[in-house]
C-alpha cells in the first residue's frame, strides 16, 4: 500500500466572534470546520461537498494553511505541517497549490498574465529550464490560452480564460496536490466542461492529487474518486464515488442527492424528492447533538443530544449518524 | 482630561500671562496663587472638574472672583469668567451654524438629487461646475469677495453693525442681515461637497436590485425616488451632516473673522493668537470636543433608526 | 373556434428585438424573438450569459430604459379587457400592468428587497397600489400571502426586516410579493441560482404550486438544464441573442435538433450517470453581441458546419424553421445529416 500523500486528522478551524467596539470581547465561536479527517493518495481526487456554511471552503484553505488550524494535523508526505510557521511552510507551498473560485477576483488586475503565471517561480526562487518566459508560454498553451497574449491584462480575457490563467498559475511548479475551490461554479455551462476536461487531463499528465471543493454534485460526481459530504463543519458521510451516489446511507446525503435536478424530463417528473424542511442553521449557533437533527425527518431524542461519531459502515464507507438509511 | 494635560505641559507660564508686559513678579505670584497654579497638576485638574459642577472661586478677600458653574476658568485678559465669554459667543455661532446648515443641506442635497436624476444632462453638468467652484474656493477668498462686491457695494451690510450680536428676537431684520452673507459663504463650501456626495449616493442606490424590484411592482418613478432611493441614500448623508454640523459649532473660525462675528471661532482664535488666553483656549477646545462627541452619539442613534440592519436585536 | 381569452395564449411575443447602443457599438442583445405562453403553461428560457434570455422578459415587463434601449416588435398581453402591446403602449399603461397582470422575480433575493423597510411594509406597498382598502386590510393580505408561501409565524414575521430572513425565506417573500395581486403571468429570472440546492428544490416546488394555484403563465429563465427538465412544458434555447431551438421539454431533451442544444446536453455531467466518461465540451466561446459574425452565430463552435452544402452557415442567418410538430430549430443542417450526426454522438457516449 502506498503511503497517503496527505493525511488530515481531526482538523478544526474555529473563528472567534467578538462583541465589537473598542473593548471587544470574545463572545463565541464559529466552528467553521469541526473535526474532519481526509486521506488522499497521489493522483486521486477527493470531492468535498456541502451547502453554504458547511465549512468546505474553510477546510480547503486551512489544509493549505491559508488559515492557521485551530487543532489537528496536516501530514504531508509524513511531515505534520500544522505547527509550521509561514517561513517554514514556504518550501512546501510549491507542492500544494490552490485554484480559486472567482475568475474575476483571484487575478490581480494590474498584473499581466505573464507576470501572474510567473509569480510562483519568482516567489520560490526557481528558474525553469529555458527561462521563465518560455515556460510561462508553454503553460499558457498547455491550458489552452494563446501564448501570444502573455502581455495582456486579466480584464481582456473571458471568465473561462481567466480560470485557465488561474490553473496555469497553480500548475507552474508542478505541485503534488491542488485544492480547487469551486473552480467551475462561476463559469457558463458550456465552458465548465472545457475546464473540467482540462483539469482531468492535467491530473493524468502530472499525477496530481485534487481536493475538489464544490456544491455542484453533478460535477463532483464526474471528477471525484472519493466524496466527503459536509454539513455545518462536520463530516456526514464519506465513501467511494460510486458507493455514495448509488447507495447513500446518511439522510442528509440522500436528501441532497434527491434535490439535485437531473437534465431528464421523465426522471424529473417522476423522481421521489425528499424536501427538507426549514433552513440551514447558522454556523454561529449550530444545533446540539447531531448538527443535522433540526431538518432530519428521522430525528429522535438521541439525535438532539448525542453527537454521532464517524463510524465504518461498509468498505471505505463511513458515516456519522445514529440511524443510517439502508 | 487629555486637553488639560496638554495645557499643563505648555511652555508658557499662565500666571505670567495674566497681567501683560510690565508686570511685577509679586503680582504674578499673587495671581498664580489666585488661579490655583501653584499646586500640582492633578490637584489643578481636580479643582477644574469640580469647578465645572459647582463653580469656582479665585483668590480671597477683596480680589475674590467668583465664577458660577459651569466654571471653565477665568480669563485675565478679558477680565471675565470664561463661561461668560462663552455664553456671549455661543448664540452667534449657533445662529451661524444652524442657518448655514439649513442652507447647505437644502441646496447641496437638492442639487445632488437633481444632478443624479438628470445624469449627464445639463443640470448635472451645471451641478458639477458648482461642486468644482465650491470645493476649490477657500472661505477666506469667497468671504472677502462677497463682502466687498456685494455686501458693502450694494449697501446690504451695515458696517457699523458688524461685530455686534443682535438677537433675532430683538431685531430679526438686522439679525438676518448680519448673517445672510456668512451663511452663503459657509453654505457654498459645504454644499459643494454634499452635492457631489448626494449625487454619487443616489446614482449608486438607483442601480441597486431593490430599486429594480420596486419598478417591477409597478411603482411610479416619483414614488421610487422618494420612498426607496432617497430613503436609502439619507443614512450616509445624515452621518456626514451630523459631524459637519458639530465641527461648525466649534466655531467657523475664518468666516467669523472675515465677517467680524463675535462667535466661538473668533473667541478661540483671539485667545490663541493674540491673548495667549489659556483658560479660554482650554474651554473652547473642550467645548468643541464635547460637541463632536455628542454629535457622534446622535448620529449613531440616527443611523440605527434609519438602517435597521445596524440595530442590535 | 371560441373567442374566449382562455383559448388564446396570455402572452404573445412577435419578432421582438432589443438592442443597446454602447461606447463600443450597438449590442444586439436579442433578435427576432417570437413565442407564446398560455395560462397554466411553463416556458423555460435556457441560455448562458450573453444569450439574451433575460433581456426579452425585461422588455415584456417594460423595465428597459426607453430612452436608451432600442426595442422593436410586439408583445401582446391578452387581458380580459383586450390585448395590449406592451412594446408600443404608453409607459404609464405598462406600469399599471406591472405587479398586477404580470410580475417578475429576480435572481438574488439578498439584494432584491429594500433593506430599510419591513417586509410587511413592502408587501402592503405592492398590494395598495392596486387595491382599495386600509393598511389593516393590506396587512391581512400580506400575512395571508406569507402563509401561502410557507413562512412560519407569518403574523409575527411580517414586521421583520429582510436581513432577518435567510436566502430561501427571502425568495419566498419575493414570490409572495409578486403574487399578491394575482398576476396572470409570472416571470422568474434565475430564481434559484443563488440558493443552496436543498433550498432550491423547495423554491421550485413552491413556484410550481403557486402556478397551479393562480393558473398563471410561467416563464422560467435559467442556465440550469436540470431545473428546466423538472419544471418546463416548453423550452426555448437561446444563443447569442436568438432562439436557436424551441420545442416541448421531451423534444429538446430526447430529440434535440440544434447542434448547440446537442452539444450542451452532452457536456453536462449528471448525478445519475456514474460512468466517468469524458465530457464532450463545446469548444470556443460565445460571440460578441456587438460584432456578430456573418451567417449563423454558432458556426465557429459547430462541428457540423462543414456538412452543410454551399457554405450556407457562413453567409446566411438560418431562420427558425419547423422540424416537426411544435418543434423549431434555427439550423441549416439538412435532416439526413442530422440523423447521421445523432447516431455518431450516440456512439460517443
Amino acid at each position: 500500500m502506498t503511503q497517503p500523500l496527505l493525511k488530515i486528522e481531526g482538523l478544526k478551524k474555529h473563528f472567534p466572534t467578538t462583541t465589537g467596539g473598542a473593548f471587544s470581547k470574545v463572545k463565541g465561536t464559529v466552528k467553521a470546520v469541526d473535526g474532519i479527517d481526509i486521506e488522499i493518495f497521489p493522483g486521486q481526487t477527493i470531492g468535498l461537498v456541502g451547502e453554504s456554511g458547511c465549512g468546505k471552503t474553510t477546510a480547503g484553505r486551512t489544509i493549505l494553511k491559508l488559515y492557521e488550524p485551530t487543532e489537528g494535523k496536516i501530514v504531508f508526505e509524513g511531515k505534520d505541517l500544522a505547527p509550521l510557521s509561514p517561513r517554514e511552510m514556504k518550501p512546501y507551498r510549491a507542492q500544494m497549490q490552490m485554484i480559486f473560485q472567482d475568475p474575476f477576483a483571484s487575478l490581480n488586475p494590474r498584473q499581466t498574465v505573464g507576470s501572474l503565471i510567473a509569480a510562483p517561480f519568482e516567489i520560490q526562487g526557481i528558474t525553469p529550464e529555458g527561462g521563465v518566459t518560455q515556460e510561462v508560454q508553454r503553460l499558457m498553451a498547455r491550458v489552452g490560452l494563446n501564448p501570444e497574449h502573455i502581455n495582456r491584462y486579466p480584464h481582456e480575457f473571458s471568465g473561462g480564460q481567466r480560470q485557465r490563467i488561474g490553473v496555469a498559475r497553480a500548475i507552474a511548479l508542478k505541485p503534488k496536490l491542488i485544492v480547487a475551490d469551486e473552480p467551475v461554479s462561476a463559469l457558463d455551462v458550456s465552458i465548465q466542461a472545457q475546464v473540467v476536461n482540462l483539469l482531468e487531463d492535467l491530473q493524468n499528465e502530472f499525477n496530481m492529487a485534487y481536493i475538489f471543493v464544490a456544491h455542484d454534485l453533478s460535477v463532483v460526481q464526474h471528477i471525484s474518486d472519493r466524496v466527503i459530504v459536509m454539513y455545518l463543519g462536520k463530516v456526514m458521510e464519506e465513501a467511494d464515488k460510486t458507493d455514495l451516489f448509488t447507495h447513500p446511507r446518511h439522510p442528509y446525503t440522500k436528501a441532497l442527492l434527491s434535490a439535485v435536478p437531473v437534465p431528464d424530463p421523465k426522471i424529473g417528473r417522476t423522481r421521489e424528492r425528499i424536501i427538507l424542511k426549514g433552513d440551514l442553521p447558522s454556523p454561529v449557533n449550530p444545533p446540539a447533538g447531531c448538527v443535522f437533527n433540526t431538518r432530519c425527518w428521522k430525528a429522535q431524542d438521541r439525535c438532539r443530544t448525542e453527537v454521532p461519531q464517524l463510524m465504518q459502515i461498509g468498505t471505505n464507507h463511513r458515516i456519522a449518524c445514529h440511524y443510517p438509511e439502508d | 482630561m487629555s486637553v488639560f494635560g496638554i495645557f499643563a505641559v505648555l511652555p508658557m507660564d499662565p500666571a505670567a500671562l495674566t497681567c501683560g508686559k510690565a508686570c511685577y513678579p509679586a503680582v504674578i505670584e499673587a495671581n498664580r496663587h489666585r488661579l490655583g497654579l501653584d499646586v500640582p497638576v492633578q490637584v489643578q485638574y481636580g479643582r477644574f472638574v469640580k469647578g465645572l459642577f459647582v463653580g469656582r472661586t479665585y483668590g480671597e478677600g477683596q480680589a475674590k472672583i467668583e465664577c458660577p458653574a459651569p466654571a471653565f476658568g477665568y480669563s485675565f485678559n478679558r477680565h471675565e469668567c470664561v463661561t461668560t465669554l462663552i455664553k456671549d459667543a455661543l448664540p452667534v455661532t449657533l445662529s451661524l451654524a444652524i442657518g448655514a446648515f439649513i442652507l447647505w443641506i437644502s441646496v447641496g442635497v437638492g442639487l445632488g438629487i437633481l444632478a443624479a436624476r438628470r445624469k449627464n444632462q445639463w443640470p448635472d453638468r451645471a451641478a458639477t461646475a458648482f461642486v468644482l467652484v465650491g470645493t476649490s474656493l477657500p472661505t477666506f477668498i469667497s468671504g472677502i469677495l462677497i463682502l466687498l462686491f456685494v455686501g458693502l457695494k450694494l449697501k446690504l451690510i451695515d458696517p457699523l453693525n458688524m461685530g455686534r450680536w443682535i438677537s433675532p428676537l430683538e431685531d430679526p431684520v438686522a439679525w438676518f442681515r448680519t448673517f445672510i452673507f456668512p451663511w452663503i459663504i459657509l453654505a457654498l463650501a459645504y454644499a459643494a461637497t454634499y452635492t457631489r456626495f448626494t449625487r454619487s449616493t443616489v446614482i449608486e442606490t438607483s442601480s441597486e436590485d431593490y430599486i429594480r424590484t420596486a419598478r417591477s411592482k409597478g411603482l411610479s418613478e416619483k414614488v421610487i425616488l422618494q420612498k426607496h432611493t432617497l430613503r436609502a441614500a439619507i443614512a450616509p448623508i445624515t452621518t456626514m451632516a451630523g459631524l459637519d454640523f458639530a465641527g461648525l459649532l466649534g466655531g467657523a473660525i475664518i468666516t467669523e473673522q472675515i465677517f467680524n462675528l463675535p462667535g466661538l471661532g473668533r473667541l478661540s482664535i483671539r485667545a490663541v493668537l493674540q491673548d495667549y488666553d489659556l483658560p479660554t483656549i482650554l474651554a473652547t477646545t473642550i467645548l468643541a470636543a464635547t460637541f463632536v462627541v455628542i454629535a457622534n452619539l446622535l448620529v449613531d442613534i440616527a443611523y440605527a433608526y434609519l438602517d435597521p440592519r445596524v440595530r442590535v436585536a | 373556434m371560441t373567442n374566449s381569452n382562455s383559448a388564446k395564449p396570455f402572452l404573445e411575443v412577435k419578432n421582438l428585438n432589443v438592442a443597446f447602443p454602447t461606447e463600443d457599438g450597438l449590442v444586439k442583445a436579442s433578435s427576432d424573438i417570437s413565442f407564446n405562453v398560455a395560462r397554466g403553461e411553463t416556458l423555460a428560457v435556457v441560455g448562458e450569459s450573453g444569450s439574451g434570455k433575460s433581456v426579452t422578459s425585461l422588455a415584456v415587463m417594460g423595465l428597459h430604459n426607453r430612452k436608451t434601449a432600442q426595442i422593436s416588435g410586439q408583445a401582446f398581453l391578452n387581458l380580459e379587457s383586450g390585448p395590449v402591446d406592451v412594446i408600443s403602449a404608453d409607459e404609464e399603461v405598462v406600469r399599471k400592468l406591472r405587479g398586477k397582470a404580470m410580475s417578475m422575480i429576480f435572481q438574488d433575493p439578498m439584494s432584491a428587497l429594500h433593506p430599510y423597510y419591513s417586509i410587511g411594509n413592502q408587501l402592503i406597498e405592492a398590494w395598495s397600489l392596486y387595491n382599495e382598502g386600509s393598511k389593516e386590510d393590506g396587512k391581512k393580505r400580506a400575512i395571508e400571502m406569507l402563509d401561502l408561501v410557507g413562512i412560519p409565524a407569518a403574523n409575527k414575521r411580517v414586521d421583520e426586516y429582510p436581513h432577518q430572513f435567510s436566502g430561501g425565506m427571502r425568495q419566498r417573500v419575493m414570490i409572495a410579493m409578486a403574487l399578491i395581486n394575482n398576476p396572470s403571468l409570472l416571470i422568474a429570472d434565475e430564481p434559484t441560482t443563488a440558493l443552496d440546492v436543498t433550498v432550491q428544490s423547495q423554491i421550485l416546488q413552491l413556484i410550481r404550486d403557486m402556478q397551479k394555484e393562480f393558473n398563471m403563465a410561467l416563464i422560467l429563465i435559467t442556465h440550469d438544464l436540470g431545473v428546466v427538465a423538472e419544471v418546463a412544458d416548453r423550452v426555448n434555447v437561446m444563443y447569442a441573442g436568438k432562439i436557436v431551438e424551441s420545442g416541448s421539454a421531451d423534444d429538446i431533451y430526447y430529440r434535440p435538433d440544434h447542434p448547440y442544444a446537442i452539444g450542451l446536453l452532452n457536456s453536462i455531467p449528471r448525478v445519475d450517470q456514474i460512468e466517468s466518461k469524458r465530457l464532450v465540451a463545446i469548444p470556443g466561446q460565445p460571440p460578441s453581441l456587438i460584432h456578430l459574425p456573418q451567417g449563423c452565430s454558432f458556426r465557429a463552435r459547430c462541428e457540423f458546419a462543414e456538412r452543410v452544402p454551399g457554405n450556407l452557415c457562413a453567409t446566411t442567418v438560418p431562420t427558425l424553421d419547423q422540424k416537426s410538430t411544435d418543434h423549431f430549430s434555427r439550423c441549416h443542417l439538412p435532416e439526413s445529416e442530422l440523423v447521421k450526426a445523432r447516431v455518431e454522438i450516440g456512439g460517443r457516449k
